[in-house]
């Protein structure tokens, strides 16, 4: 029997969802265009006012923000309630530029919280279960999001944070964790450590993951549940929007619903703008319809996925997201060809190899290079020299056939390939161009 | 019968042969043959050694990957067509080598083969009269 954490508002018919997003949106224009400046001055470029928005049809009337109009408007310009109602802030790694500081009422938290608390509940979580929260605390919106859903779901909370494996390991023996909430990678490793360790998936006594802030692959999803004996669920979310559990998996593990109470989702053509309809790849974009204190409208996420509102097993009725097949700005071009790392990965299990590797693409020549490193592995290392090469060039026709562009395999020593406890560093970009 | 050769990958690039036998060194590892195989990325270095387990530990334990593979080692006389005697058995029982090397010795020289079937070539040698040595020898050397 599946289990909700607010059935009334996950299970609720299409006209009802429909009917709080446009009362939600007209009051949430409202209240940008009184107290965001930065934003009126956007819409008054593009000729509309708040009259303009009566119903969702009318979102594509407003205008984007980017990324850019977060560091423009950086720190305070996107804040739309005074100061003294703001209670926190959490922030990005920076890691693609200047960090992204996001604000939260009192009540912005609250409904945050309740996100995170569906989808523990969406993966089987309640309040006789161990939560560990291996995600960073601190300024990443990881490890208080899962924090603060894991007590709204009353699950007994480990705030391990992140790092430290040896101490994650024990706390997950000794307190007989059921529910590990961290980035994928982290869940490998930790995985491949009690594997190290000669611990079966039956010893170890986690019976759920809740896994994001990065991209993985569905056989990267097999990997973890067989080491770990686990269900690996995925959890969608930016700190823009408020932090994860913005869209999160159910049992039917095949895409992600979307908060559509308090996120109002688009696909769009990241070239020209344009509103695509369900099922076709483009750009994601989001409406925050709740948050007060940063409430971005039409912000343009970057992440490449697509939308379904096809019934799903669960009995949830949100709109689903896929998971996002790559960023708009993680998409190397090399050679005039798309490619993106999560393609790379799923070649790599799908031939064996571990889903440690890291892209190196350079310039040679005025033409571009692509070379992947990755990990020899016992299961994979043999005596006979013929045998390694010729599951090299197996997995060199494999990346050509999946990428359309040659690339070179570069076998390296375990571990050499650098580990991280928070998020990977797949790609290194040498090309100056 | 057979003696235990030690497989280990290393890549294909300056200071990683020697960081193997400083691993090796510092743990008295004594190494009895060596072989070297690359490619343009990586490398197998084949080794004889005086202990097996322990140097499979400590392989391990440095984070090295490495696989233990049987081969037939012969204790071939230093004289014009001992090692010729070894391959006429091969090629009479139609045994295909993967690869060999070879330890020199002042009397007797030892040769390491690598063949798909062990247990057959082993049978062959022994029909010949050719001595056949075992993990034991090999650590005495």
């Amino acid at each position: 029997m599946e289990r909700y954490y607010q059935p009334e508002i996950e299970c609720a018919s299409r006209e009802e969802i429909i009917a709080i997003q446009n009362k939600k949106l007209k009051e949430q224009v409202k209240h940008v265009w009184d107290n965001v400046p930065y934003y009126r001055k956007k819409m008054e470029e593009a000729g509309v006012t708040p009259d303009d928005v009566q119903t969702i049809d009318d979102l594509k009337k407003l205008p984007f923000l980017s990324k850019s109009d977060l560091r423009d408007a950086y720190p305070y310009g996107l804040v739309g309630v005074p100061l003294k109602d703001c209670v926190r802030i959490q922030s990005t790694s920076g890691t693609t530029g200047k960090r992204v500081v996001a604000f939260y009422t009192k009540e912005d938290i609250d409904l945050w919280e309740d996100c995170c608390a569906r989808a523990i509940v969406a993966a089987g979580g309640t309040n006789e279960d161990v939560c560990q929260v291996s995600y960073g605390y601190g300024l990443f919106t990881g490890g208080p999001g899962l924090n603060g859903g894991s007590h709204k779901v009353g699950c007994l909370t480990v705030p391990t944070s992140s790092g430290n494996t040896e101490r994650q390991i024990m706390f997950i023996r000794d307190l007989n964790t059921t529910i590990l909430c961290c980035t994928p990678s982290y869940a490998a490793y930790l995985g491949e450590t009690m594997k190290e360790m000669g611990l079966s998936p039956e010893e170890i006594p986690l019976k759920a993951g809740i896994f994001g802030a990065e991209a993985w692959s569905e056989e990267m999803r097999h990997d973890i549940e067989k080491t770990l004996g686990i269900k690996a669920y995925d959890i969608y979310g930016l700190t823009e929007l408020s932090g994860p559990g913005v869209a999160f998996e159910c049992c039917a593990q095949s895409g992600m619903h979307i908060n559509e109470d308090h996120f109002l989702a688009e696909i769009i053509d990241p070239n020209t703008g344009e509103p695509l309809p369900d099922g076709t790849k483009g750009e994601l974009v989001f409406t925050s319809l709740d948050k007060k204190a940063f409430p971005l409208l039409r912000y343009r996420t970057r992440d490449v996925c697509m939308l379904t509102r096809e019934k799903c097993p669960c009995g949830r009725t949100h709109v689903k997201m896929a998971k996002p097949m790559g960023r708009t700005d993680d998409m190397l071009i090399i050679r005039g060809v798309n490619v993106f790392p999560s393609q790379i990965e799923t070649v790599l299990l799908n031939h064996g190899y571990p889903a440690n590797y890291q892209i190196l693409v350079d310039r040679v020549n005025n033409s571009d290079t692509l070379e992947v490193l990755v990990e020899m592995t016992p299961e994979m290392f043999t005596d006979d020299m013929g045998e390694i090469t010729r599951r090299q060039k197996q997995l060199v026709d494999g990346l050509k056939s999946m990428l359309g562009i040659k690339a070179k395999v570069t076998l390296v020593s375990p571990k050499t390939i650098t580990r991280s406890e928070g998020k990977a560093v797949r790609v290194i970009d040498k090309r100056k161009i | 019968m057979s003696v235990k050769q030690i497989s280990v990958f290393i890549e294909n690039k300056p200071g990683t042969m020697h960081e193997l036998t400083k691993v090796l060194a510092e743990n008295h590892i004594d190494m009895r043959a060596l072989s070297l195989a690359e490619t343009e990325g990586f490398g197998i270095v084949r080794i004889l050694v005086d202990d097996v387990m322990e140097t499979s530990s400590v392989l391990k334990d440095a984070g090295y990957i490495y696989q233990l593979t049987p081969v037939v080692v012969v204790a071939v006389p230093d004289e014009p067509g001992g090692l010729n005697k070894v391959l006429t058995v091969f090629t009479a029982a139609g045994i295909n080598l993967n690869y060999m090397y070879a330890i020199p010795g002042k009397t007797t020289a030892y040769i390491i083969f690598r063949v798909e079937d062990v247990k057959l070539a082993e049978k062959e040698l022994r029909q010949a009269g050719i001595h056949i040595a075992d993990q034991e020898e090999i650590s005495a050397l």
